[in-house]
């Protein structure tokens, strides 16, 4: 038996499309996952993400945790409210989930994982967290609603109890607020402007509804794997695991490798392999000739086998087939894909394809 | 509930394949597996002339989730494919059963339409 979101019934309801992820029942879509890509590019749509695991980690020693257990510098988190995306690695390097971290106040954090680690995620932290004066508090009572487009941000302001909307309303990108149980945050998962709101589940059905019948459009996990893959942002599980490293997952942005003396988890893993000249690299791929590109299909060039799909799909924005793909350093722009035994020519892109509704690569 | 026309023929395979008009039948897929399948965004039909055997895999069609083989519902030649699918892939969506169609075919041995199931039998599949 599947878990449920307290949004379940009115997916339902919607006509949604449902379907076993991660050990929840959600939607997939709820007619057309096309038409969801574009009302969220052009317009103002909502997913129910409530099956990702917020955890909040409050103490004396939330900082230094922090600052143990992830890649990235919670250092950087100096003004309440703001986040900061990371990788927790693990001793070898390799990640055990991507996440975002939210500094609350004072020596409160909130970090939001995903659905299909939040068990292993929370073991780990709790784990690590041994040593360290911080609680960890998993918030199953919450539910997430991301609400992304152009107009996400004006057809959820008016719905937010007042106090909350002037908070919310300038909040600087890859920011959060928090009233009461709820918690705005200006990021998500699409590449384009919105929030992620986190909230008691028992409210977020009415939320919903009225984002509905404010006339921003339901979609499902369908569009929100589209939206991200144009988007150029990774997917945990396909794009990287724990048997590869954030340098290999075109995360090496995502590293804080000053102050040398930070001993992050996997720090010593990883200083070996930061100047290595043989690392692989992710890379975008725009494909030419006719067809789809798909996960695990292999990528040529010259006629040798040179690296593999992470992710790939269609691009509803650009009507093209795109992907992310891991490869040998050094390979050129012009590659082959093997697609059922035809080698079809793909174009090396730097990635994102699309952000803010405009395509930002050559076609 | 689906729509499944009463003058087609079906296979177990989700294609449906009209009555023969001078030895040749039209090929599509059934409006049951055009909503699981999803948004088609790519369709890779045969070559005029091709021969294929009954149950052979002719097409593949892409939906935005995954890729499917079509297999031919019964043997012959090729006569005609939809060209319109190469640009509209989505016609299949639309109107499976009209403007969706994907090639036609000339049938090697019309007693093999006998083979094929009904509405009913195609309904009693899905209900399985």
């Amino acid at each position: 038996m599947n878990r449920k979101t307290a949004l379940n019934a009115l997916h339902r309801a919607h006509g949604g499309r449902m379907v076993p992820f991660a050990d929840w029942d959600m939607p997939l879509h709820y007619g057309s996952q096309m038409e969801e890509h574009h009302a969220v590019r052009r317009y103002a749509g909502m997913f129910d993400v409530s099956h990702m695991l917020v955890i909040d980690l409050a103490g004396e020693q939330s900082r230094p945790f922090l600052q143990r257990l992830l890649a990235n510098d919670v250092v950087r988190l100096q003004t309440a409210g703001k986040a900061l995306y990371s990788c927790m690695l693990n001793e070898q390097g390799g990640v055990i989930d991507d996440l975002i971290v939210y500094y609350l106040q004072d020596k409160s954090f909130r970090i939001v994982v995903n659905a299909g680690c939040a068990d292993k995620d929370l073991a780990w932290i709790k784990e690590q967290a041994t040593p360290f004066a911080v609680a960890v508090t998993p918030r199953p009572d919450l539910a997430l609603i991301a609400v992304q487009g152009p107009q996400a941000r004006e057809k959820t302001l008016p719905l937010l109890p007042t106090t909350l909307a002037e908070r919310a309303a300038p909040l600087p990108v890859f920011h959060a607020t928090v009233q009461d149980q709820w918690c705005m945050a200006r990021t998500g998962y699409t590449g384009e402007d919105g929030f992620e709101i986190m909230l008691p589940a028992t409210e977020a059905p009415a939320l919903w509804q009225a984002l509905a019948e404010a006339g921003v459009t339901p979609c499902g996990l369908g569009a929100r794997d589209t939206l991200r893959l144009e988007a150029g942002m990774n997917l945990y599980g396909s794009d990287m695991d724990e048997q590869c490293s954030p340098l290999e997952s075109g995360l090496g942005w995502t590293v804080a490798w000053e102050p040398s003396a930070r001993n992050f988890i996997g720090r010593k893993a990883l200083e070996t392999k930061r100047n290595a000249i043989d690392n692989k690299r992710l890379i975008g791929l725009l494909l030419e000739g006719r067809g789809v590109l798909r996960n695990h299909q292999k990528l040529f060039s010259d006629g040798i086998e040179v690296g593999e799909v992470t992710s790939g799909g269609f691009a509803p924005t650009l009507q093209r087939s795109i992907a992310l793909a891991r490869v040998q350093p050094n390979i050129g722009e012009a590659c082959s894909v093997e697609i059922r035994g035809r080698q079809v020519p793909a174009k090396v892109v730097r990635p994102p394809f699309v952000r803010k509704g405009k395509i930002c690569i050559a076609t | 509930m689906s729509d499944i026309p009463n003058e087609l023929r079906y296979c177990r395979t989700h294609e449906w394949v009209s009555s023969a008009e001078d030895g040749v039948v039209t090929v599509g897929i059934t409006d049951h597996a055009q909503d699981q399948l999803g948004d088609l965004v790519f369709v890779e039909l045969p070559e005029i002339g091709d021969p294929f055997e009954a149950e052979a895999e002719c097409a593949v069609i892409e939906s935005v989730k995954a890729a499917s083989d079509i297999y031919c519902p019964v043997a012959g030649e090729i006569t005609e494919v939809n060209e319109a699918l190469m640009d509209s892939p989505e016609l299949v969506n639309d109107d499976p059963y009209g403007d969706g169609w994907l090639f036609r075919i000339a049938i090697t041995d019309e007693a093999d339409l006998d083979s094929l199931l009904d509405a009913d039998g195609y309904q009693e599949v899905l209900d399985a």
